[in-house]
């Protein structure tokens, strides 16, 4: 069994540590330039730079550095931001194979280490991802790195060949001097080069002369994703590791009163059951007699602080304090006194469920503890956090923990916990074993599905008024949510008493009506929320473009043009309604006998999206989505077809959320649990996509978020015009099962 | 114990016999190319070939499989699966990847029976994997290009 011996000794053998945390590619050993950007002061910008040196690549993994030169004349980089699907590793490897005139078969991208000094996140003060804020995040600090190594290289080569610095040229991976006709690869100068005095502040390119920037380049992680390689972290196994299974307390705040696990011990494989504060866990040699004897313990939960409501009741108590008139997020104008000169009025309520991110691996944490120190292995994606709440729980000074970061099989913000419950949670188990072990904690597709951190219940309420002419004059907009920062180490986001991310996308309303006024109230609600793939945007995004549609509509205005005339001052929004209607020759909502289109427009983390969906109704009595069109302005395009991918994932990912899923609650239960119940979209359900990106000089911001905001009310607003049905209860499924309230016009 | 053929290799597993083949494969065999997503065949990550046809490994006691011919994605070296592999990466379908493999199993089951497959063929043959991120433009693009290949 050849085959199976290879892989067991690749990943069993001594050397298994190093598989886990090389992902990608292998690193050839040899010389290294490591330029520590980011030193003090203005970090991102800095041009300070230190360099180390290392004898021994494959060895070292060097903590201080973004670029590390092979003997094999590999360029790694190393990527601060997880990689789930969204590119960073191949668009923060663009950035600095563009300044460092590198060949793009030379780049190879890697995961950087837990090191909160030298991969904090600019937006966040700490080492994590999220908020769509890679690409904008790194744009400089990376290409600043691979201009300081190509300066250092140049100086090494002038060096060398006693040649002025002047005369030398760099391109695709080779240094060249033309008179004397000498060329080195990187490799051949990268010793010498690490001898060099960094240049205190290195000169970036012209946009002008970008050879890479703005074109398709191959992704480096395509090849490890089609043939079984990547590394998840489901799939990292040291010797001797038990994969853990934990029972999860059916309701949220409950705890294990008494435990019977008489059953589950018997279960062949089964070494150890425990009680930790987060459950009961079970720990077996491999993952199926974990569960099989997870499922066989029999537990008396304690439900005394246990969230009891069910969804209705949520929506009643919702309901409620929508009446009243939250905290103030935004005012301007005189909302009330613009009533007495309104012709027409419009209320409506909307409400929108908790979803779940149900990203394809579910929840994972590979741990281990051995001679006094602890090393993690998993798609941590708030680096900093994980490695404070395992450093806690474990009772070790922070130097003692290591955090491999791996592929994620997804996320959606599933993996960006701002208790680190996650990393906690594999910790609690592994301390309770009370010995050097190793340990895969595992979810099932159930527990991920029942284990909380939704996109949270949300309830909007708005009032509009227009006036004779068929003007907005009155825009009154009231969120009931949930916090997601409170309690947490984000929880100075909170300002005024509001979390943005309850009404970012409100707030911000970018049409020019008069007097407008956004209000919110936050709900306690014992269920565990967390942000959603495009976070308080998700149901922002839905309330405020199919309300101001039906406003429009109302008034006899197209949806397009109408909006375009109270964005006259907002270049970026019309640029990409202007972009997605010339590519989609809009000419109304109607298209036909049996369709109809929506258009939308939505601004989130700095992209400006515009979709034009069109849609017939589908053999199931929902929309059936034939094509959308999508514009997208995020400033300079790094990687175009990135883009393009980002922009279709997330119409798919928000297009199945909207007409299909719902997290609801049976008095505190949650009622869903696979994907029989919390159906995903699948290939049939995707409609076609054409994807405009508006060529921009602004610098670049995030795409991984802002394409799942406008599918939503396109969609609606589609479906609006082909049936009369104002949809306003999510998902699409709802309107079938119950009569919604009304919206009344008077 | 268990005798079956797993890429081509005889094997005999230790796993109890209602132990599912994807968890042998993972943790007895270390084929980790194969993955969980869901454990009732709702999402087709598992997909493996049994016999030459796609089979929901999540599901499949590795007791009943006595005999049984499986090819993981580590193992499959056709010539749909290879012309897959190049449209895959020419389209760059993948984004988080880890459904990919189960697509991958289950398009070369699909052109290994129909060749060149209209978009209702792939509709119907890949309805039963999910891709979270929503690559299926891709996927659906990627097939076709395969197809295209193959024949050229």
């Amino acid at each position: 069994m050849r085959f199976v011996n290879h892989l067991s000794d690749a990943l069993n053998g001594p050397v298994s540590r190093r598989t886990f945390v090389r992902g990608l590619g292998g690193l050839g050993a040899g010389l290294v330039i490591c330029v520590k950007l980011g030193v003090a002061g203005d970090a991102q910008h800095s041009g300070a730079a230190a360099v180390m040196r290392s004898d021994n690549a494959a060895e070292t993994i060097d903590a201080t550095g973004f670029i590390r030169i092979g003997n094999d004349d590999t360029v790694t980089v190393m990527i601060k931001h997880l990689e789930m699907g969204q590119g960073p590793y191949t668009g923060l490897c663009t950035l600095v194979a563009e300044e460092l005139d590198a060949d793009w078969a030379q780049m190879r991208a890697q995961a950087a280490p837990s090191n909160a000094a030298l991969y904090k996140n600019f937006a966040f003060g700490l080492q994590g991802t999220g908020g769509s804020t890679a690409m904008a995040n790194s744009y400089v600090q990376m290409r600043k790195a691979g201009a300081t190594a190509r300066a250092m290289l140049v100086a090494a080569a002038a060096q060398s060949w006693g040649v002025p610095e002047s005369g030398i040229t760099v391109a695709r991976g080779v240094i060249g001097h033309e008179a004397s006709g000498r060329q080195a690869r990187f490799a051949e100068m990268a010793d010498q080069a690490a001898r060099m005095t960094p240049p205190r502040d290195v000169k970036l390119k012209d946009a002008s002369k970008f050879k890479l920037i703005g074109t398709k380049v191959a992704k480096l992680d395509t090849q490890a994703k089609s043939d079984g390689s990547a590394i998840y972290t489901i799939d990292v196994d040291p010797p001797e590791m038990l994969t853990v299974v934990i029972a999860h307390p059916p309701r949220f705040g409950a705890k294990a009163a008494k435990v019977d696990d008489s059953a589950a011990r018997k279960v062949r494989g089964v070494t150890d059951v425990k009680v930790i504060p987060h459950g009961v866990a079970v720990y077996a040699d491999g993952f199926w007699a974990a569960k099989k004897a997870r499922d066989a313990l029999t537990i008396e939960w304690d439900d005394s602080g246990a969230e009891m409501r069910s969804t209705d009741q949520l929506i009643t108590e919702y309901r409620k304090q929508s009446q009243q008139p939250g905290r103030k997020a935004a005012e301007r104008g005189d909302v009330e006194g613009a009533l007495g000169r309104a012709t027409k009025m419009l209320q409506a309520e909307y409400i929108f469920p908790y979803l779940a991110h149900a990203p394809m691996e579910p929840l994972d944490c590979a741990i281990e503890a051995k001679n006094g120190a602890c090393e993690a292995w998993f798609g941590s994606q708030l680096q900093t956090v994980d490695h404070k709440t395992i450093a806690k729980v474990m009772g070790l000074a922070e130097e003692k923990v290591t955090i491999n970061t791996l592929f994620a099989g997804g996320s959606f913000g599933r993996r960006a916990q701002p208790a680190g419950d996650l990393a906690g949670e594999a910790a609690a188990a592994l301390k309770a074993l009370g010995r050097d072990a190793a340990i895969k904690l595992v979810w099932t597709r159930e527990d991920d599905m029942r284990g909380g951190r939704y996109r949270p219940f949300t309830l909007h309420r708005m009032k509009a008024a227009l006036d004779k002419g068929g003007n907005i004059i009155s825009w009154d907009h009231v969120v009931v949510s949930q916090s997601i920062v409170k309690g947490s180490p984000f929880e100075a986001m909170i300002k005024d008493g509001i979390d943005p991310t309850m009404v970012e996308g409100a707030d911000d309303l970018p049409y020019k009506i008069r007097n407008l006024r956004v209000t919110a109230h936050a709900m306690d609600v014992d269920v565990p929320v967390l942000w959603w793939r495009s976070v308080g945007h998700t149901h922002t995004a839905f309330a405020t473009e199919t309300f101001l549609d039906e406003l429009l509509v109302g008034a006899r205005k197209d949806p397009l043009h109408g909006r375009l005339a109270l964005l006259k001052d907002q270049p970026r929004y019309t640029g990409v309604l202007q972009a997605v209607g010339r590519a989609a020759r809009w000419n109304g909502s109607k298209s036909g006998k049996d369709r109809a289109r929506g258009v939308a427009v939505h601004k989130s983390f700095d992209t400006y999206v515009a979709q034009i969906a069109e849609v017939s109704r589908g053999p199931d009595g929902l929309p059936k989505v034939e094509k959308v069109w999508c514009a997208v302005d995020c400033g300079v395009a790094v990687n175009p077809e990135i883009i393009r991918a980002q922009m279709e994932g997330g119409i798919g990912f928000g297009l199945g959320a909207i007409l299909f899923d719902e997290i609801t609650l049976d008095r505190g239960r949650v009622a869903q649990s696979n994907f029989n119940d919390y159906r995903m979209l699948r290939i049939h359900e995707m409609p076609k996509v054409e994807v405009v990106i508006v060529q921009s000089a602004e610098k670049p911001t995030g795409v991984g978020e802002p394409g799942v905001p406008p599918i939503g009310p396109a969609v609606a607003n589609a479906w609006r015009a082909l049936t009369g049905k104002a949809v306003r209860h999510l998902p699409f499924t709802v309107q079938s099962k119950s009569a919604q309230p009304k919206a009344r016009t008077v | 114990m268990t005798t079956l053929s797993v890429n081509g290799n005889t094997v005999t597993v230790k796993s109890e016999p209602d132990t599912p083949l994807l968890w042998v494969l993972r943790d007895e065999l270390k084929l980790t190319g194969t993955k969980y997503g869901c454990g009732v065949a709702q999402c087709g990550a598992c997909t493996v070939h049994l016999d030459g046809l796609p089979r929901r490994s999540c599901v499949a006691p590795v007791g009943q499989l006595e005999g049984g011919e499986v090819t993981t994605i580590e193992g499959l070296s056709n010539k749909q699966i290879k012309a897959l592999q190049e449209a895959w990466a020419a389209l760059d379908v993948p984004q988080c990847g880890y459904c990919q493999s189960g697509q991958l199993m289950t398009a070369a089951a699909l052109l290994a029976e129909i060749p060149r497959p209209t978009d209702a063929d792939i509709d119907a043959a890949m309805a039963g994997n999910i891709c979270r991120c929503a690559t299926y433009v891709r996927i659906r693009a990627a097939i076709h290009l395969a197809a295209d290949t193959m024949e050229g």
